[in-house]
C-alpha cells in the first residue's frame, strides 16, 4: 500500500513537472531571448543562458514604435471596459435580482440568449452602426457625412460596455443576498437606488473584483475588433501595435520578445499578485449551464 | 356556514387591500428597476438586436460602404458557391475543430485530475498550467513564432538532441496546422481545467471508496466514475470549444498568416478580409450568416450526442 502510495506520488510529480515546462517554457524563452546579446539568440546548439545581460531590445523596440502610447492606449480602454461593466453590469444584475417588474423574465431571457449569438456576425453591422453614430464624428442627424464613432475609443468601449455575461455573473451573486436588508430600508424611506447604491453593492465587492479582473483581462488581451475599428496609428492598442511590429521586423526576434514580454508582463502581474480572483472568474463560468 | 363565508370575505377584502398596496408598490420599485436597466437595455438595442436585424437584411445587398447600396437578392448566396476559399477555410477549420475540441476535452480533464491530487505543491502546477490563459493570443503566437522558427527556434534545436529533424512548422501546411492547434490548445487547457476540477469536487467520494472496494484500478476510476459523472461539464466545455474553434482567427492572423496557401486561414479571418480589407460588406454578411448557422448547427448537435448518452 506504501509503495503504491509512493509510484503514483512518482508518476504525479513526473507529469506535472513535465507539463508544466511545456506551458511556462514560452515565458521564460521570451524573457530570456529579450535580454540576450543578437548573436546568442541565434546560434545553433541553442544557448541557455545569456553571457550579459543587456536590455538593448528593449530600447530598439521602444525607440522604433511607440509602445508607451499602446501600452497607454490599452489600459485606458481596459479600465473604461471594466468601470462600464462594473456600473451597468451591477445596476442591471440588481435589478433582475432584487426587483419585481413587467417583463423581467422575459427580457432576462433575451440577454442571455444573446450569449450564444456567435460575435462575428454582428461585427460588420457594429461597424456600420458606429460608423453611422448620428452627430458624431462629422455626421449629420441622420449619421450621414462623417466617419460617426469609428477611430474613437469609443467604438471599442461602448459594444462592450454592458456585457450579457457582466449581468448575468452580477445577478447570480445578487440572488446570494437576502431580502431582508431591502424590506428594512423601505420601511425606512430609502430610494430604491440608494438601496442599491448604498446597501447592496458594497456587499458585492469580492464579484466586483473577480469581474473586474475578467473584463480587464478581456479587454486588454482583444485584438480583432480594435484592429477593426481603429485606424489612426495613435490610437493603436498593444495587441495591434505588437502585431504590426513584428510584422515589419520579420526576424528581429530579440526587439520582438522585448516587446512581447512588457505586454504579457501587466496580466501576468495582476494574475499573479489575485490568482483567487481568476480561478473564481473561471469556475463561475463552469456554473452559468 | 354563515361564520366561515363572513371570515373568507374578510380575507378577500384583506388580500384585495395588500394587492393593491402591493400593486402601487411594484409601480414604485419597477420604475427604479427600468431606470436600473437602461443602459444596459439602450446599449443592447444598439450594438445587438439592430446588428442582428441588419446583419440579415445586409446580406441581400451589395453594400460596400463607397457607392450606393442595392438589393441584390440572393446574388450573395449564389456566389458563396463559387467561393472557393471559403469553403477551404470551411474545410480548415473543420479539420482544425477535429483535433482541437476533443484534445482539448482529454487534455485540460486529465490537467483536472492532476491538480486535485492530494499532494504537495500541487496550487503550484494549478498555477502553471493556468498562467497561458491569461496572456493574448497575439503575444502568445508571437513567442511561439519564434520557438517554432525552423533553424533557431527552441523546438527544433531541442529535436535535434534526440536526432530528429523538425519540419519547418510554420511553412509546411500540416505542420503550420498542427502549430496553430497547438498554440490555441497552449492558451485554453488552463481555463478549462478549472471548470472540470469545480466539476471534480462535486463528485461524491463514496463512489470512489466503492470503486476501490472493489479493486478498480485507477485508470478505470477515470474512466467509468470520474468522466462519467463529469457529462454536464463535458457539455459545457465541448460546447465552448467548438463555438471558440469555429470562429478563430488572432492565432491564424499572426502565427501563419493564414498560410502556407491559405491552409491555415480561419473562416473569420476570411469573413475580415472580404468585409473590411475589400470591403465587400454585404457579400461579407452572408459569408458571416453561413458561418452563424454552421455554429448553431454543431451546437445542436454536441447537445443531442451528450445528451442521447444518457
Amino acid at each position: 500500500m506504501k509503495k503504491d502510495q509512493n509510484l503514483k506520488k512518482l508518476l504525479f510529480y513526473t507529469i506535472s513537472s513535465a507539463i508544466a515546462v511545456v506551458m511556462v517554457m514560452p515565458f521564460i524563452w521570451s524573457l530570456l531571448t529579450s535580454i540576450k546579446p543578437d548573436a546568442e539568440i541565434f546560434k545553433i546548439p541553442l544557448q541557455w543562458l545569456p553571457s550579459t545581460i543587456t536590455f538593448d531590445h528593449y530600447i530598439e523596440a521602444f525607440e522604433s514604435v511607440p509602445f508607451g502610447r499602446y501600452l497607454f492606449n490599452s489600459f485606458y480602454l481596459a479600465i473604461m471596459g471594466v468601470l462600464f461593466n462594473l456600473l451597468f453590469g451591477s445596476m442591471s444584475g440588481y435589478a433582475f435580482a432584487k426587483l419585481k417588474f413587467k417583463g423581467r423574465n422575459v427580457i432576462f431571457a433575451v440577454l442571455l440568449a444573446a450569449m450564444m449569438i456567435p460575435g462575428v456576425v454582428v461585427m460588420i453591422p457594429q461597424y456600420i452602426v458606429l460608423n453611422n453614430m448620428p452627430l458624431m464624428g462629422g455626421n449629420d442627424i441622420l449619421g450621414q457625412g462623417g466617419h460617426g464613432l469609428l477611430n474613437n475609443f469609443w467604438a471599442v468601449i461602448l459594444p462592450g460596455a454592458a456585457g450579457s455575461f457582466a449581468v448575468f455573473f452580477m445577478r447570480q451573486f445578487f440572488l446570494t443576498l437576502p431580502d431582508e436588508y431591502m424590506e428594512s430600508a423601505r420601511i425606512d424611506g430609502c430610494s430604491e437606488f440608494r438601496i442599491y447604491w448604498n446597501l447592496y453593492l458594497p456587499l458585492t465587492k469580492p464579484a466586483l473584483a473577480t469581474l473586474g479582473i475578467f473584463t480587464f483581462q478581456a479587454g486588454w488581451n482583444s485584438f480583432l475588433w480594435p484592429l477593426i475599428v481603429l485606424n489612426d496609428r495613435s490610437l493603436y492598442t498593444v495587441q495591434i501595435g505588437l502585431q504590426a511590429f513584428t510584422f515589419d521586423k520579420q526576424t528581429a526576434y530579440g526587439p520582438m520578445m522585448a516587446a512581447t514580454v512588457v505586454i504579457i508582463l501587466p496580466v501576468i502581474a495582476i494574475f499573479m499578485y489575485l490568482q483567487k480572483y481568476f480561478i473564481e472568474g473561471a469556475n463561475f463560468s463552469g456554473i452559468k449551464s | 356556514m354563515k361564520l366561515s363565508n363572513i371570515g373568507r370575505a374578510q380575507e378577500s377584502t384583506l388580500s384585495l387591500g395588500s394587492a393593491s398596496k402591493k400593486s402601487g408598490f411594484n409601480r414604485y420599485q419597477s420604475r427604479a428597476a427600468y431606470f436600473l436597466i437602461a443602459p444596459t437595455l439602450i446599449l443592447f438595442v444598439i450594438f445587438m438586436v439592430i446588428p442582428i436585424g441588419m446583419a440579415i437584411f445586409l446580406s441581400f445587398t451589395n453594400y460596400d460602404i463607397i457607392s450606393t447600396m442595392s438589393w441584390v437578392g440572393l446574388d450573395n448566396f449564389k456566389r458563396l458557391m463559387d467561393d472557393a476559399i471559403l469553403w477551404q477555410t470551411f474545410r480548415n477549420v473543420g479539420l482544425l475543430t477535429l483535433f482541437y475540441v476533443p484534445l482539448m476535452i482529454i487534455i485540460s480533464l486529465l490537467l483536472a485530475v492532476l491538480v486535485t491530487q492530494p499532494f504537495r505543491g500541487v496550487t503550484l502546477f494549478r498555477l502553471a498550467f493556468y498562467m497561458p490563459t491569461v496572456t493574448s493570443a497575439v503575444a502568445a503566437s508571437i513567442v511561439w513564432l519564434w520557438m517554432l522558427n525552423s533553424e533557431y527556434g527552441i523546438v527544433n534545436q531541442l529535436l535535434k538532441y534526440v536526432g530528429i529533424t523538425g519540419p519547418a512548422w510554420l511553412s509546411e501546411s500540416g505542420p503550420a496546422m498542427a502549430s496553430v492547434i497547438a498554440v490555441t490548445l497552449w492558451l485554453g487547457v488552463g481555463g478549462n481545467m478549472i471548470i472540470y476540477m469545480a466539476g471534480i469536487k462535486g463528485i461524491p467520494a463514496q463512489l470512489y471508496e466503492a470503486a476501490r472496494i472493489d479493486g478498480a484500478s485507477a485508470f478505470k476510476q477515470l474512466i467509468h466514475i470520474t468522466f462519467p459523472m463529469l457529462r454536464p461539464t463535458t457539455l459545457l466545455v465541448s460546447t465552448m470549444t467548438i463555438i471558440g474553434a469555429l470562429q478563430i482567427f488572432d492565432q491564424a492572423y499572426v502565427l501563419t498568416q493564414g498560410g502556407p496557401a491559405n491552409s491555415t486561414k480561419t473562416i473569420v479571418y476570411h469573413i475580415y478580409t472580404t468585409g473590411f480589407e475589400q470591403l465587400q460588406m454585404g457579400f461579407a454578411s452572408a459569408q458571416a450568416l453561413v458561418l452563424t448557422l454552421t455554429i448553431l448547427i454543431f451546437t445542436a448537435i454536441n447537445f443531442k450526442i451528450n445528451q442521447s448518452k444518457d
